[in-house]
């Protein structure tokens, strides 16, 4: 792997648990208002400087962590299993099921993932709940697909089809023998799935559609500076960075596990 | 070749009819109708309203008529902007949208497919790296924070161009390239990957070996054949630049479709949100099955059935 996708991993960690710590790392509380000190600009007392309500911008970007990285596990993972099991059915059982569950997936498939995050989030309410929701609903499509088309490979190699000699059943030929052998990519896409959802959620957030207030993800925080950018622009700054800085992060480690386990997918 | 073109279009009817009917089910799920308000109507009144809006039908009816409306281009009233329909609204802002579509279309095309074939026909020089560097940035910059970037740049640090607004060229370079920043680090690294492909072909070194000149194989040979992936790609593309484009819009206060679409979600005006998913909905299916028109054009050996 290369040293920028180690770096990366490294640094998702310590986001990761800083996120997880953040009541004992952040040194004043998310929703502490402090009505001496309106609007300032980074210094000692407060790095990142404190938003219109005097509240510690850099101790609700650490809380903020926790809304976007949890709503990135949580909708890759759920995602992934939900994904998981269709693409493999589909893939494995083959024939006029495999085509008509693919077609259900083309009509999902055929819009844009925001637009029916949006549309889903208009029926179940905003919150974190209804954000998972929404992204899993829609971000399992593309798990699926990856991993039918790796069983439809995987199910023709001539190890299966030694294993079916020896006479080993359906369960056993998918568990055992199948799809262990699509964990590279399914980590790699767990990796690129984070990063998906944490660009869904924030975005989201930032036109004002994600997480409601006092709660705040970074693209909230984001959001919430936007106004006033001209004059206190380090209310959009440092949040937008968070958000640009584990982006690339992702990324860069989603390339790095991809060459490392899963060399001919390269694109 | 006209009744593979018809066939492609027919195709796009199921994708139209489940959104249409997914839209009428989400005006039915969600709780409070469009004339509950906070002073109860007499029953007279409401009664007379929701005949006019055919509220009083059983739900078939009221389905049939809404896919009627439809067809007929009939997207009813906004509930938010009391005295004009969907339409109306959707006609004065679709125009702003889809010139910002259509220029950030434009820009990635351009600079995608420019940057890709050089870096392509250069791989492993600066130029090549540079631009890697600039397109794995572009794909996982968020255009939200690529138009933050922008617009304190520009805008704020050194006041060149507007930060918002729709009023003439100078307002339109910051919004289009914020939206095709992304599509276009798409197209360079996929023409990239495809340009290096086709080189390392033996009909390259046929052409090489037969003496032609280098300019002519890149232009006669190499490009034809690597852009063929790149044309399959532009269905998603239209499809990143619609969603793109109601950040953008957002963003740099762009009176387009998108920021009511935004600005619909937040008031609940259900009839608008499901008028512009659905004109959203048409734009991506009509630029698939074009892409597919393209590309059975385009390549020969694609057959038509």
């Amino acid at each position: 792997m290369s040293k920028l996708s180690i770096v990366s991993g490294i640094f998702l960690i310590i986001i990761s648990l800083s996120a997880l710590f953040a009541p004992w790392i952040a040194p004043y509380s998310y929703d502490l208002q402090n009505p001496d000190e309106l609007l300032q600009s980074p210094d000692l007392n407060h790095i990142m400087g404190t938003d219109r309500l005097g509240r510690d911008l850099f101790s609700r970007i650490l809380y903020g962590a926790r809304m976007s990285i949890s709503v990135g596990i949580f909708t890759a993972l759920s995602a992934l299993i939900i994904g998981t099991i269709y693409g493999a059915i589909s893939g494995y059982i083959g024939g006029r099921i495999d085509n008509f569950m693919m077609r259900i997936i083309d009509v999902v498939y055929s819009l844009p993932d925001l637009l029916l995050i949006i549309l889903i989030t208009v029926i179940i309410g905003r919150g974190w709940v209804s954000i998972f929701l929404a992204l899993s609903l829609v971000s399992w499509v593309t798990v699926a697909r990856l991993i039918r088309g790796e069983v439809l490979r995987l199910k023709e190699m001539h190890f299966i089809e030694s294993v079916k000699a020896l006479g080993a059943n359906h369960e056993r030929i998918l568990f055992i023998h199948i799809l262990p052998n699509t964990l590279g990519l399914l980590i790699v896409t767990l990796t690129f799935r984070c990063a998906a959802a944490i660009l869904a959620e924030s975005t989201l957030s930032f036109i004002g559609l994600g997480l409601a207030p006092p709660f705040a993800s970074w693209g909230t925080l984001a959001n919430d500076g936007w106004g006033a950018i001209k004059f206190y622009p380090h209310l959009t700054i440092f949040p937008g960075s968070a958000i640009l800085i584990t982006m690339l992060a992702f990324n860069f480690l989603g390339d790095g596990l991809r060459d490392a386990l899963d060399p001919h997918k390269r694109i | 070749m006209l009744l593979f073109i018809f066939k492609r279009f027919l195709w796009g009817i199921p994708v139209l009819l489940t959104v249409a009917t997914l839209t009428f089910g989400i005006m039915h799920i969600v709780p409070g109708g469009p004339f509950d308000r906070e002073k109860k109507l007499p029953p007279e009144i409401k009664a007379n309203v929701e005949a006019k809006y055919h509220l009083n039908e059983p739900v078939h009816k009221q389905y049939i008529l809404y896919l009627y409306g439809i067809i007929k281009g009939d997207l009813g009233p906004s509930y938010k902007y009391l005295g004009r329909d969907v339409r109306d609204i959707i006609k004065d802002t679709f125009p702003v949208s889809i010139q910002l579509g259509v220029l950030a279309l434009f820009i990635s095309i351009i600079l995608g497919i420019g940057t890709g074939i050089i870096s392509g026909i250069k791989s492993d020089t600066w130029w090549d790296k540079v631009t890697i560097l600039f397109a794995t940035t572009g794909i996982s910059l968020p255009n939200f924070i690529l138009g933050i970037i922008l617009i304190l740049l520009f805008s704020h640090f050194y006041k060149i161009l507007p930060p918002a607004l729709w009023e003439g060229w100078r307002y339109m370079i910051l919004p289009s390239i914020t939206l095709g920043f992304a599509p276009a680090s798409y197209i360079a690294r996929l023409t990239r990957s495809s340009v290096i492909d086709v080189m390392n072909k033996d009909y390259i070194r046929t052409a090489r070996a037969k003496g032609l000149r280098g300019r002519n194989i890149i232009l006669k040979h190499v490009l034809k054949n690597s852009i063929m992936p790149v044309i399959t790609i532009l269905g998603p593309i239209t499809a990143a630049l619609v969603t793109g484009s109601f950040i953008v819009e957002y963003i740099f206060s762009i009176p387009g479709m998108g920021r009511f679409f935004v600005t619909a979600v937040t008031n609940r005006d259900y009839p608008l949100i499901m008028g512009v998913t659905l004109i959203y909905t048409v734009i991506i299916v009509l630029a698939n099955v074009i892409v597919d028109i393209l590309y059975t054009f385009l390549d020969p050996r694609v057959k038509l059935e």
